[in-house]
């Protein structure tokens, strides 16, 4: 069992309120993500479940028992650090069981363990060898392992990847997948990186200045962001933002600004009924943009200048300028564009995201 | 090509001076560089030390060159009483020491290495006693000691812990006693910044991490803290017992290595018996005597450090 709940979660440093009354659910065996961008809270929120950093208000609990006052040892959690945080002076072996040691653990099933865990992670080999002679890639395995070895109920990661090269974070995502559903065991997961969030994640927590803007699974997230900062944080490139005016023209609705003008499709324009004459905040990813052609008749459509062109080999992206505004389209391949042109740019109806201009929150 | 062309015949119009392309030689300029450092270590360690042992086989006194006489100096002095109990007094007073000034320097330190408002202003107020002068503050030390006047006896009385006066000077154990405090008062702050130096570089994730293994405050001490610290502690502890061995200020202003004798060491009865007595070739003798111990001192302690420090 492993279910961690977080309820009315408050954390203040030196007058600074870090945290704000968090309220989560985590269950059993579920993969947990928590991120945002740096100073959101996300890791001070971890370290409370860990018993690393005091509670200024509210309660954790895990399996049902509140461990407000628990030392970390008698959380029954394990802890794989953004740093590694591997005992310098002890062989890998050492550093693996060293947790059952501290817990009087029989040598015979301290070894069972620790080649077990040796076995899962393939570091078999390095068992003699002392964190220093090993790659960062190593490390990060050794910390793993010495997680692992503990049998917890719960794991956390603080930024486990984030001292790897890009290459390396990607192999050592999948492994962590594939390891979870070994393990089965609950994992809370702190990272600053969507992408981390959106392929681990069983369901994610999106946090900014200590407050949680929405808690879903990832495609959750990406089709139905609950305000602005979700719809920006999540999806690589970001959404774009437009500022727009919703007027009523011919019983149809249409949103303009000083480079676009387009007629709002039936299901958004449900939604924005009651603004007409009001300002709105427009969202719409890169990916949700084509250059116009037959297939979009009807589509809202507006026009471009195309004013760097990325290639990225499976896609290119566009940053183009409408009105006073720029917008970043992620296009196919094939299209043969270049700095400078003017285009044609369809959406596609179903993906408009509104928000309201002064709370940000979805409409 | 051109340009080239045109630095190269400036080249061969100015050829550089004759010591410039000297010096161009790396052998040279190494050479050149060390000679300060040669000159300095030749006149103030090398010549002296020669000279002291020189010395120490003739039976010079001041006002009389002497002349070579062998080991006899030395088998005099390992037959000479005050000798041996300086042998004595000085690894007594240094192991005693040593001791005290890791503990306490090592408690001190973590203590320090917490957070806590005015950390700053303690950590500064914490080298107060290896800032004062040596012989200034021993002389504070040693009213406080004085028969007469001691502020200690004073509030031991007034504790109702004494009834009558302890002559703290005047006793040889309570003399060896008296300079061991002064020595660890003085010696606690360079252990104490050290090793808080030393705590600094340890990172607070492995106390965390172990925190998580399960390893209680004694235990993370003694399996990350102590082990992380150890290449540090030696570094200290070898600077500490060098000076303690060889210490002098101390004794000389607060017992003068009395009473009767009862609380030199190799430096002040050196002192007495070459200077305060004139026989230079037999006080020369004694402290070379300290040599061959603080030489092994040395030894062993390079050869741990290093053992530890390529782990």
């Amino acid at each position: 069992m492993g279910q961690v709940v977080l309820k009315g979660i408050n954390k203040f440093f030196d007058g600074v309120h870090a945290v704000k009354d968090v309220n989560l659910q985590i269950r059993d065996k579920e993969f947990m993500v928590f991120v945002g961008p740096s100073g959101c809270g996300k890791t001070t929120t971890l370290r409370m479940i860990a018993g690393l950093e005091a509670i200024s208000s509210g309660d954790i609990s895990i399996d049902g028992n509140v461990v407000n006052e628990l030392a970390p040892m008698d959380r029954d959690i394990a802890m794989v650090f953004q740093n590694y945080a591997l005992y310098p002076h002890m062989t890998v072996y050492d550093n693996m069981a060293f947790g059952l040691k501290m817990r009087k653990f029989a040598r015979s099933e301290i070894d069972k363990r620790v080649l077990e865990a040796a076995d899962i992670l393939g570091i078999g080999e390095l068992l003699t060898r002392r964190p220093r002679q090993l790659s960062g890639g190593q490390r990060q395995r050794v910390a793993l392992g010495r997680a692992i070895v503990r049998h917890p109920r719960v794991f956390l990661f603080d930024e486990p990847l984030s001292n790897l090269d890009a290459k390396l974070r990607v192999q050592m995502r999948v492994e962590l997948k594939k390891l979870h559903l070994r393990l089965g065991t609950t994992a809370i997961y702190v990272t600053h990186d969507q992408v981390e969030a959106m392929t681990l994640g069983d369901r994610v927590v999106v946090m900014k200045d200590g407050v949680v803007q929405q808690v879903g699974e990832p495609l959750e997230l990406y089709n139905h962001p609950s305000n602005k900062f979700v719809a920006g944080f999540i999806g690589s490139p970001a959404m774009n933002f437009a500022a727009v005016t919703v007027t009523e023209a011919n019983g149809s609705l249409i949103a303009e600004n000083s480079g676009l003008r387009i007629k709002l499709p039936d299901e958004t324009a449900q939604r924005l009924r009651g603004r007409i004459g009001r300002e709105v905040m427009l969202g719409v990813r890169p990916e949700d943009l084509t250059v116009a052609g037959g297939a979009d008749l009807g589509h809202p459509c507006f026009d471009a200048v195309i004013e760097v062109v990325e290639q990225l080999g499976s896609e290119i992206l566009l940053d183009m300028k409408v009105g006073e505004s720029i917008m970043v389209a992620s296009v196919e391949p094939t299209a043969g564009v270049s700095v400078g042109d003017k285009l044609r740019v369809a959406m596609r109806p179903s993906r408009l995201h509104v928000f309201d201009p002064q709370t940000e929150a979805a409409i | 090509m051109a340009i080239s062309a045109v630095s190269d015949t400036t080249l061969r119009e100015a050829p550089p001076p004759r010591r410039h392309r000297l010096l161009e030689d790396e052998r040279w300029l190494a050479f050149v560089l060390l000679v300060p450092t040669i000159v300095l270590l030749g006149m103030f360690i090398a010549y002296p030390f020669m000279r002291g042992i020189l010395l120490s086989v003739t039976s010079s006194r001041v006002g009389m060159p002497g002349d070579f006489v062998g080991l006899a100096n030395f088998y005099k002095i390992f037959n000479d009483g005050i000798f041996r109990t300086s042998v004595y007094n000085t690894f007594l007073y240094t192991g005693v020491t040593t001791v005290f000034k890791l503990g306490l320097g090592l408690w001190l330190a973590m203590l320090l290495n917490r957070n806590f408002r005015g950390k700053a202003l303690a950590r500064a107020f914490i080298l107060l006693p290896f800032i004062i002068p040596t012989v200034l503050s021993t002389f504070a030390w040693k009213w406080m000691f004085d028969p007469t006047f001691s502020v200690l006896n004073w509030l031991l009385y007034h504790l109702g812990l004494i009834t009558g006066r302890i002559n703290w000077l005047g006793d040889p154990d309570l003399a060896m006693i008296s300079i061991i405090i002064v020595n660890i008062w003085r010696g606690v702050p360079f252990f104490a910044i050290s090793l808080l130096a030393g705590l600094q570089t340890i990172s607070p994730e492995l106390n965390e991490a172990a925190a998580i293994d399960g390893a209680k405050p004694w235990q993370r001490f003694w399996h990350i803290t102590w082990p992380l610290l150890l290449p540090v502690t030696m570094v200290v502890m070898l600077f500490s017992v060098i000076q303690t061995f060889a210490d002098f200020q101390i004794v000389y202003v607060m017992t003068g290595g009395g009473p009767a004798n009862a609380t030199h060491l190799f430096a002040t009865y050196a002192y007495q018996i070459g200077i305060g007595t004139g026989l230079l070739s037999e006080g020369a003798a004694i402290s070379l005597a300290m040599f061959p111990v603080l030489f092994l001192v040395v030894i062993v302690q390079l050869l741990y450090i290093r053992r530890v420090e390529v782990r």
